[in-house]
């Protein structure tokens, strides 16, 4: 399950709103509970999101459907996640003018096993559809996409 | 050194998220790295033994790959290594 607050479940969003018709891509941060400790009848944890991250999409040739973060911006905000004591959990990017379902280029470019793949359909400008992909298997050879369960938790009043 | 090791290969480096090697160069670190942890070798290496296309290693903020000496780059104890696949996709 993929667990996010109000926040930064509408910051993702807005991003996707605001790159369009440009694909919009940013990274999880946060703490990944294993199953053991979070749902022991099930085979997958939880990866729970304490921020979300922009990151630029390097893919100017092609941003209408395509995108990557630039390996040397993850170095940083894995850097900057870990002096905080949190980890990449997952990554998000938005599919303009299109559903948020996860293609073949977004299989075959996914390669973090166990974190969650965050997609946004946005139409005409306005985001629609949210989905989550947990990206499951040992490696390369058994990799999948299964659809993963969203909360989207109110904020907490001591946040507030 | 360090290593840093990202979330999805953690599984393989006894869930340590950071891995302290002794070496000269970057060479030598990664394989330090995988003495240690043998099953991120197949993870981290084609069967013909090179770095996989996805997955970019860093000495500090330069991609190995493009270092002039690559693997031979000599490290001291302050640097660190950061393990990255990449991120990509669309619709």
């Amino acid at each position: 399950m993929l667990k996010l607050s109000e926040q930064v479940y509408d910051a993702i969003r807005r991003h996707g709103e605001e790159t369009y018709p440009y694909e919009c891509c940013g990274v999880l941060l946060g703490r990944s509970v294993p199953a053991k400790d979070f749902a022991p009848d099930s085979h997958h944890g939880l990866n729970e999101v304490e921020e979300a991250v922009r990151a630029g999409n390097t893919r100017t040739d092609s941003a209408r459907n395509r995108y990557n973060i630039a390996p040397q911006e993850l170095v940083r905000i894995q850097r900057q996640g870990r002096d905080r004591g949190l980890d990449i959990v997952g990554f998000y990017h938005s599919h303009p003018d299109h559903p948020a379902q996860w293609s073949k280029t977004d299989f075959a470019e996914a390669h973090w096993l166990g974190c969650s793949y965050v997609i946004t359909a946005v139409e005409k400008g306005v985001a629609q559809a949210t989905n989550s992909f947990l990206l499951t298997g040992t490696g390369e050879d058994d990799k999948a996409f299964e659809d993963e369960a969203v909360e989207v938790a109110a904020l907490e009043a001591e946040r507030c | 050194m360090k290593i840093h090791i990202p979330t999805p290969l953690r599984v393989y480096s006894n869930k340590q998220d950071t891995v302290s090697v002794s070496a000269k160069t970057v060479g030598e670190a990664l394989e330090a790295l995988t003495h240690k942890h043998p099953d991120l070798r197949k993870h981290l290496y084609s069967d013909e033994g090179k770095l996989r296309s996805f997955v970019n290693v860093y000495l500090n903020d330069e991609d190995i790959r493009y270092l002039p000496e690559k693997n031979a780059t000599r490290v001291s104890d302050h640097d660190a290594l950061s393990i990255i696949p990449s991120i990509a996709g669309g619709k």
